[in-house]
């Protein structure tokens, strides 16, 4: 790879970049709500693998005090930084709580509605603004 | 104990959440929330009289010091922050809707208890706290409670509505987080204060402005800047009205307040304005939402939707005031932070009232309104007078502001913008009276009520009396802000 082009070594951040395209994508373009939901996973999987990606230390090991070792200096032991894997530790759990509001959200419309796609609910809420004569604002 | 306050006033809100859930009877678990809100609305007050006593409070969470640390630190302007968002919180919950067409279902109403009181701490932790990934967590507890909120409007569409919030919502939160990701990777650190020493030297990478735009465009999502405001006309709209009244108070307020911390202490006016030049950007996107905002409220058949769009129209005056960079502009946004909010609830609130007595949130149901319920009809005109900014009302204090700041800067152009887009929203209030006065009353359903309890009408006037109190008397509101203003422009809290 031409060093030129910043792939080597970085490869990690295209992959993320690609990752947040895909789940954004799937967000834009997909209209069953089950499908976006999981789009909206795979973007929020980017900006957890991006704080794990800088938080490597190039052959850093893992944060955990060795006896004996020195903890700054020379001879002290490379470590990754292990903040930015704590952060996302949180992020993660955000993410499921979204997840489970999203899909309990899902759940409820295809009771509602009888369906999860977005267009079929759109032409539901139209028919029953017909029938009603106004727009579905009111009571 | 007083020392504690800046933690307890989110810590009190959050746990008190499960507790709710554990009381599970409707009724306990109401007197409960009203005990921890208006507990938290104290803290507050006591907390800014603290600041304005002794200065900029600094709090380290658990003893660890700042910056390792999580911070938590009240200056003037937040101080007022909070105070706006737990008294708004205070009063819409107060407001009792137990007989209301829009109650949540009776027998989950803790439930509904319990995601209020989490979006309430939330919204507290965004601007008590001192560090930016604490702030992502916050905005992620209030934004997940409010969806939960806003799914128990009763008609079906507020599953939809919720669902889309949603699905914008995360995406504006993971745009934060990436901004947040991108300024640590070049600070090494978290802490808002430690992070405005250490970006200036790397300021000019890229990486820096990126993260600044993800962190812009996430929190504009949240606070619903123009084009990106999609969201909140239904959310806003098919939401039960309390939920509507303590939103449209608070949350998009918060998010705001988030924007100008980042902006001003963080990254700094210089930075912002003199490299990146936001205001290129942001003035006319404040105008476009001024503009269509208000024009589209016009169009609204229902005033929960109309209130709506002119909140979308609301949030461009605030931004208006974060792009003239002067103090007269950040004065004006700042305080309309407050005016707007608790007129805009107390507007919420009336209309919920009006739809109690009238059984109809539709502008052509309420026919006759200024008779059949005099005091709601009216209390949703003197609102609507402080939304354009009549003399004599909250609005025009901010509004009064926002001209001055943009003659300052000698955008005469802008001024006539600001006083052309207020009187769009004189047709808008205008639809409403001219249905609720000057048409005779329709024969009234059967089994409607015959008045609105006290427990509806006294909290929404106490918010509307606010907002007239507040426009004739500001020692509260620019006696605050002014001085905080001077601060946040020096770059400091």
């Amino acid at each position: 790879m031409e060093s030129g082009w910043a792939f080597e070594g970085l490869w990690i951040y295209w992959a993320i970049i690609a990752l947040m395209m895909t789940g954004l994508y799937t967000l834009i373009a997909r209209d069953n709500l089950v499908k976006k939901i999981i789009g909206l996973n795979i973007f929020q999987s980017s900006a957890i693998l991006l704080y794990v990606a800088f938080g490597k230390v190039a052959g850093g090991t893992a944060p955990i005090l060795i006896e004996g070792a020195p903890t700054h200096g020379p001879g002290a032991p490379l470590y990754s930084n292990p903040i930015p894997h704590v952060l996302m530790l949180t992020a993660i759990v955000v993410g499921v709580a979204t997840t489970a509001l999203a899909l309990a959200l899902v759940v409820r419309i295809q009771r509602a509605y009888g369906t999860v796609e977005e267009d079929e609910i759109v032409a539901a809420e139209l028919r029953r603004e017909i029938e009603s004569g106004h727009d579905g604002g009111g009571v | 104990m007083t020392e504690h306050l800046p933690v307890l006033i989110v810590v009190t809100p959050l746990l008190a959440a499960p507790v709710s859930l554990l009381l599970r009877r409707g009724d306990p678990v109401r007197v409960w929330s009203l005990l921890v809100t208006w507990a938290t609305f104290g803290g507050t007050v006591a907390l800014l009289s603290q600041v304005l006593d002794r200065g900029t409070v600094s709090y380290a969470l658990g003893g660890w010091a700042p910056p390792l640390g999580i911070e938590y630190r009240v200056g003037l302007a937040n101080g007022f922050v909070l105070v706006a968002v737990s008294f708004v919180g205070a009063v819409v919950l107060t407001f009792d809707t137990r007989a209301g067409s829009s109650r949540p279902t009776r027998a989950r109403r803790y439930l509904y208890y319990a995601a209020y009181l989490l979006c309430l701490a939330g919204l507290l932790g965004m601007a008590v706290t001192g560090d930016v990934f604490n702030i992502f967590v916050f905005l992620e507890i209030s934004s997940l409670s409010s969806y939960a909120l806003i799914s128990m409007g009763e008609q079906r569409r507020a599953l939809t509505a919720a669902y889309s919030y949603l699905i914008m919502g995360t995406i504006g939160a993971t745009f934060v987080l990436l901004g947040i990701g991108m300024l640590y990777a070049m600070t090494g650190t978290l802490n808002l204060a430690d992070l405005a020493v250490r970006l200036p030297p790397v300021a000019g990478s890229r990486t820096t402005v990126v993260a600044f735009g993800f962190l812009a465009v996430g929190l504009s999502i949240k606070m619903a800047v123009f084009p990106l405001h999609q969201w909140l006309p239904n959310a806003y709209g098919f939401a039960p009205p309390k939920v509507s009244a303590f939103l449209a108070g608070t949350a998009t307020k918060v998010s705001y307040w988030v924007l100008v911390r980042i902006l001003f202490t963080v990254f700094g006016a210089g930075f912002v304005f003199g490299t990146l030049h936001l205001e290129r950007f942001l003035i006319p996107l404040s105008l476009l939402g001024m503009f269509v905002g208000s024009l589209a409220a016009i169009y609204q058949d229902d005033l929960r939707r109309l209130l709506a769009y002119s909140s979308i129209a609301q949030v461009g005056y605030m931004t208006l005031g974060i792009s003239l960079n002067n103090p007269e502009g950040l004065t004006g946004g700042l305080v309309h932070l407050f005016n707007h909010g608790i007129t805009k609830s107390g507007l919420f609130l009336a209309v919920a009232c009006l739809a109690y007595r009238l059984g109809s949130f539709r502008i052509d149901g309420l026919a006759g309104a200024g008779r059949r319920a005099p005091l709601a009809a009216f209390a949703f005109v003197v609102g609507g007078l402080s939304l354009i900014g009549v003399p004599g009302t909250a609005g025009f204090v901010s509004k009064w502001y926002l001209v001055l700041g943009a003659l300052e800067r000698g955008w005469w152009w802008l001024a006539v913008m600001i006083l052309l887009s207020s009187l769009l929203a004189v047709a808008y209030v205008w639809r409403f009276v001219e249905v609720a006065y000057f048409r005779e009353p329709g024969q009234l359903a059967l089994g409607q009520p015959r008045f609105e309890p006290p427990a509806m009408l006294v909290p929404t006037w106490c918010l509307i009396g606010a907002a007239v109190v507040f426009g004739f008397w500001t020692d509260l509101t620019v006696g605050i802000v002014r001085p905080a203003v001077e601060l946040l422009l020096r770059g400091t809290l």
